[in-house]
């Protein structure tokens, strides 16, 4: 990312000058080479440079992901194929397994299924095993603290290596016990967090940031930058765009690619702006998002969200839709996006005909269709559902084809609502009296019979 | 025979003060059942007896005299008898002997009924109302009966005057059920859907230990209205109903909940099969009407939700908006929308449109200061009434002593 801080400073300055009216302009440039635009408008996935950012077991997640959810063949195998070389780096004799099998012979006699490595490494996994257990009972029995941490640590990561998540998970939290320092117990968290993240549990990554970010001694910048990363992915899972937004704005530009295990920097941008765009409104879009200096780095890395926030801020509602929609089969292929492009989608077309109405008396229907790149009926519909939500304060001329802005009568609406209480209090109190009358009844009937 | 004469002549005489009347209330008591020993023979002492002096002694004559079983043609001279008591009878005077009275007014009611001619029986009912009643906010044992001749005679409008009145004091729990079931059958025949919903309300929510088949048929017309008039079905009963009703009463009515969860819908087409399919049910609770009025009203509904979002709209989109078959369809339900002052619009027929208008009230006339400041009057009055019933009952012995119980209760738990 270094190398071509340079080639794109003078964008970033061309941009600060024209404000918002060149934007729409501005070409898209190759001076940024493809490595860190892996994701780019229109054109397939380039599967090497997008697993370039990425390492340890998310890569070969991803690149599975991507061959199971996409439609072109090329592109499947391409995504198989690095898989398989990643996992024969590692010890996952499972993954391995799967990928085989998906791959089904299709990549050549290279490819197939390696038994021989298969049994070495369940074998060297066994025997490594046993040593680990070995030396972990010895130094449970010498009651060494710092020795029994390390040794539950080593079971984590072994396990994890091994695709066994959830003893991976059980050894790392066992470290808690034994934990002496703030380090110890920010790397017990990192660890709990990667693996819970690779199991979509995030209730428990929840639950292990807010413990790490308690001893704010041993934070230094980056691990802050984990942290919020993390918080902002278990918001994003759990649907809450507008925290999952903040937590990623917040991130600092030290994370660089020191999370590549779980998060790429581009992925931040690309979430945070998203999550933005759909629940933020224009004051905290425009302090915390554009004027933002250190989440502008990040948009660097992602010009296409860059320039659509810039669009949506602007007003150029058509072009902020091209984007959106050359960007969304890539989205498609992104484990921890896809099931929420078309959610945060919709948000942001519906905020886009809000805000788009808002400032006018009267809107032509027609003009707002092209504006929109859709059909006056289609057009309709849409501003229908919007009204009935009551997020549009207007009434459409279905004869005209016009949209009118309507405002409440504050002083016919009190009056309405206060005749409507009288009503309703003179019916409740009547009411009320008529039963105390009964229970009266019943209770002097009581009294009578006990008498 | 002598102890009878000698009670005709004990009433003519005692019937002019009113300690003569307390003493002639003794005698009569005591010789109540010797005069029901001789009922078939008491006929011909009536005439020595005039109603409008000698109420209370004619009471107890009347009411020995009826006690047995009353054929058709006996029916008709009895009724003409007690009507013609009730009207002349000194109030009074018979409010000495209330249960009494309440008898021969329901044994009226029978005959009444027995002759196939409620009419008749309407206009007396009433009278005896108002003859028994201590105050306009009593319920009495006759108030059921008098709207159960006015559905039977579909005499509506009588009815009217005494549901308008408030009602506070009740002496049986099973005549406030009846009152309000039949009060609200009435209403809705006069299409007052928010009358009907209220006593119905009543009937619903009413403190009781079991659930009875009153509530159980009112609950089904309950949430039948509250379609028709809400457009929405009760979820819930308020908190203040008995336990016994939240439980049970939804139980009971099973196919209105489904009806009213597919109104909740908004499918025209689905609740019509609904309907279709459960016709029998409905038919044999007497409840089709309703239903239809309920599913008709579903279209004015939705009709109601185009005016929130459409200024104009053509008859054609309306029809497929509302799942109606035709614009001609549409035009008919806007139109009598319009009549019923349900929406405001108006309709274009040169090109088919209809323009939504907003509603022309503007709160500046002076009916409407004069209705707001009645209404502030009326809530001022049931707020001090309120105020009252709730100080009478903090001096209430009884309820110092329960709650000083749970005080003494709670401080001893504090303790331990």
């Amino acid at each position: 990312m270094d190398g071509i801080e340079g080639a794109s400073n003078p964008t970033m300055e061309e941009m600060q000058a024209n404000g918002t009216g060149g934007v729409d302009e501005l070409p898209l440039t190759s001076t940024s080479t493809r490595k860190n635009r892996p994701i780019v408008s229109g054109e397939p996935l380039d599967i090497e440079a997008y697993a370039g950012l990425y390492t340890g077991r998310t890569k070969i997640k991803r690149l599975m992901f991507i061959a199971n959810h996409c439609d072109n063949p090329g592109m499947q195998l391409e995504a198989l194929r690095m898989a398989y070389d990643e996992i024969k780096k590692g010890e996952n004799t499972h993954l391995y397994r799967e990928v085989v099998q998906k791959i089904d012979g299709r990549l050549g006699p290279n490819y197939a299924m390696d038994a021989a490595w298969c049994s070495t490494i369940e074998r060297k996994a066994e025997l490594r095993k046993e040593k680990l257990e070995s030396e972990l009972n010895a130094y449970r029995t010498n009651l060494i603290k710092e020795s029994i941490r390390m040794g539950y640590n080593d079971f984590g990561d072994f396990y994890y290596a091994h695709g066994a998540l959830g003893d991976a998970f059980k050894s790392y939290v066992r470290t808690r016990d034994y934990c002496t320092t703030s380090k110890h117990i920010i790397q017990m968290c990192l660890n709990a967090i990667l693996v819970s993240i690779e199991m979509v549990q995030f209730s428990n990554v929840t639950s292990y940031v807010s413990k790490a970010e308690q001893t704010p001694e041993a934070l230094d910048p980056p691990t802050v930058a984990k942290l919020c990363c993390a918080a902002g992915l278990a918001h994003l899972e759990a649907k809450k765009y507008k925290l999952a937004a903040r937590k990623f704005l917040e991130v600092g530009p030290e994370l660089g690619n020191s999370y590549s295990e779980v998060i790429a920097p581009q992925d931040v941008a690309t979430y945070g702006g998203l999550c933005a765009l759909a629940s933020f409104d224009r004051t905290e879009l425009k302090n915390k998002v554009i004027d933002n200096i250190n989440f502008r780095d990040f948009l660097e890395l992602v010009p296409e969200v860059r320039e659509l926030i810039n669009d949506f801020y602007s007003s150029h509602y058509a072009s902020c839709l091209e984007y959106l929609g050359n960007l969304k089969s890539n989205l498609m292929l992104d484990i921890h996006l896809y099931d929420h492009v078309e959610t945060l989608y919709d948000q942001i077309r519906n905020k886009a005909l809000i805000q788009y109405t808002l400032p006018f008396v009267s809107v032509d229907m027609r003009m707002m269709a092209d504006a929109f790149k859709t059909s006056v009926v289609g057009l309709e519909k849409e501003l229908e559902a919007l009204i009935t939500d009551n997020q549009i304060q207007a009434r459409i001329d279905s004869h005209n084809k016009i949209l009118y802005a309507r405002h409440a009568d504050q002083r016919n609406a009190t009056f309405q609502r206060v005749l409507q209480t009288g009503n309703e209090f003179d019916q409740e109190v009547r009411a009320m009296l008529l039963r105390s009358s009964l229970l009266k009844y019943d209770y002097n009937l009581r009294a009578s019979r006990k008498h | 025979m002598n102890s009878v004469e000698g009670l005709v002549n004990q009433i003519q005489g005692l019937s002019t003060t009113a300690s003569d009347v307390l003493s002639l209330q003794n005698l009569l008591k005591q010789a109540d059942d010797s005069l029901h020993a001789e009922s078939t023979r008491l006929l011909p002492f009536l005439d020595q007896l005039d109603p409008s002096k000698h109420s209370l002694g004619y009471l107890y004559f009347l009411e020995a005299c009826t006690a047995g079983p009353v054929t058709k043609e006996q029916a008709g001279s009895y009724v003409l008898m007690i009507a013609r008591f009730i009207t002349s009878c000194i109030a009074e005077q018979i409010r000495l002997a209330p249960d009494k009275f309440i008898t021969v007014c329901k044994r009226f009611k029978d005959q009444v009924l027995l002759l196939e001619e409620p009419l008749r029986g309407v206009a007396p009912m009433l009278t005896a109302i108002r003859k028994l009643q201590s105050s306009s906010e009593h319920l009495t044992a006759l108030h059921p009966e008098f709207l159960l001749l006015c559905l039977l005679s579909r005499c509506y409008k009588a009815g009217l005057s005494i549901l308008e009145e408030d009602v506070f004091e009740v002496d049986q729990p099973r005549d406030l059920f009846l009152f309000c079931y039949y009060g609200g059958m009435i209403s809705i025949g006069k299409k007052w859907f928010r009358k009907a919903l209220e006593l119905l309300h009543n009937v619903v929510t009413a403190p009781m230990s079991t659930v009875n088949a009153i509530a159980v048929e009112a609950f089904k017309k309950y949430i039948l209205v509250s379609l028709i008039h809400h457009g929405q079905s009760p979820t819930n009963l308020p908190k203040y109903a008995s336990s016994v009703a939240q439980r049970n009463l939804k139980n009971l009515c099973q196919p209105y909940i489904e009806l009213a969860n597919s109104y909740s819908n908004g499918k025209i087409a689905d609740i019509e099969t609904y309907v279709e399919a459960n016709k029998d049910k409905f038919e044999s609770d007497n409840n089709l009407g309703l239903v239809k009025q309920a599913v008709s009203s579903m279209y004015k509904r939705n009709i109601q939700r185009l005016t929130q979002t459409y200024l104009t709209l053509s008859l054609q989109d309306i029809a497929n908006r509302v799942q109606l078959n035709s614009p001609k369809e549409a035009e008919m339900h806007v139109l009598q929308m319009i009549k019923d002052g349900e929406i405001y619009a108006t309709i274009n027929q040169k090109d088919g449109m209809v323009r939504f208008l907003e509603d022309p009230e503007q709160y500046k006339t002076c009916e409407m200061i004069e209705h707001i400041d009645s209404s502030i009057q009326r809530l001022m009055t049931l707020s001090k009434k309120l105020n009252g019933v709730d100080e009478l009952m903090s001096c209430d012995p009884l309820y110092l002593l329960k709650v000083n119980l749970l005080f003494h209760i709670k401080a001893s738990l504090v303790v331990t």
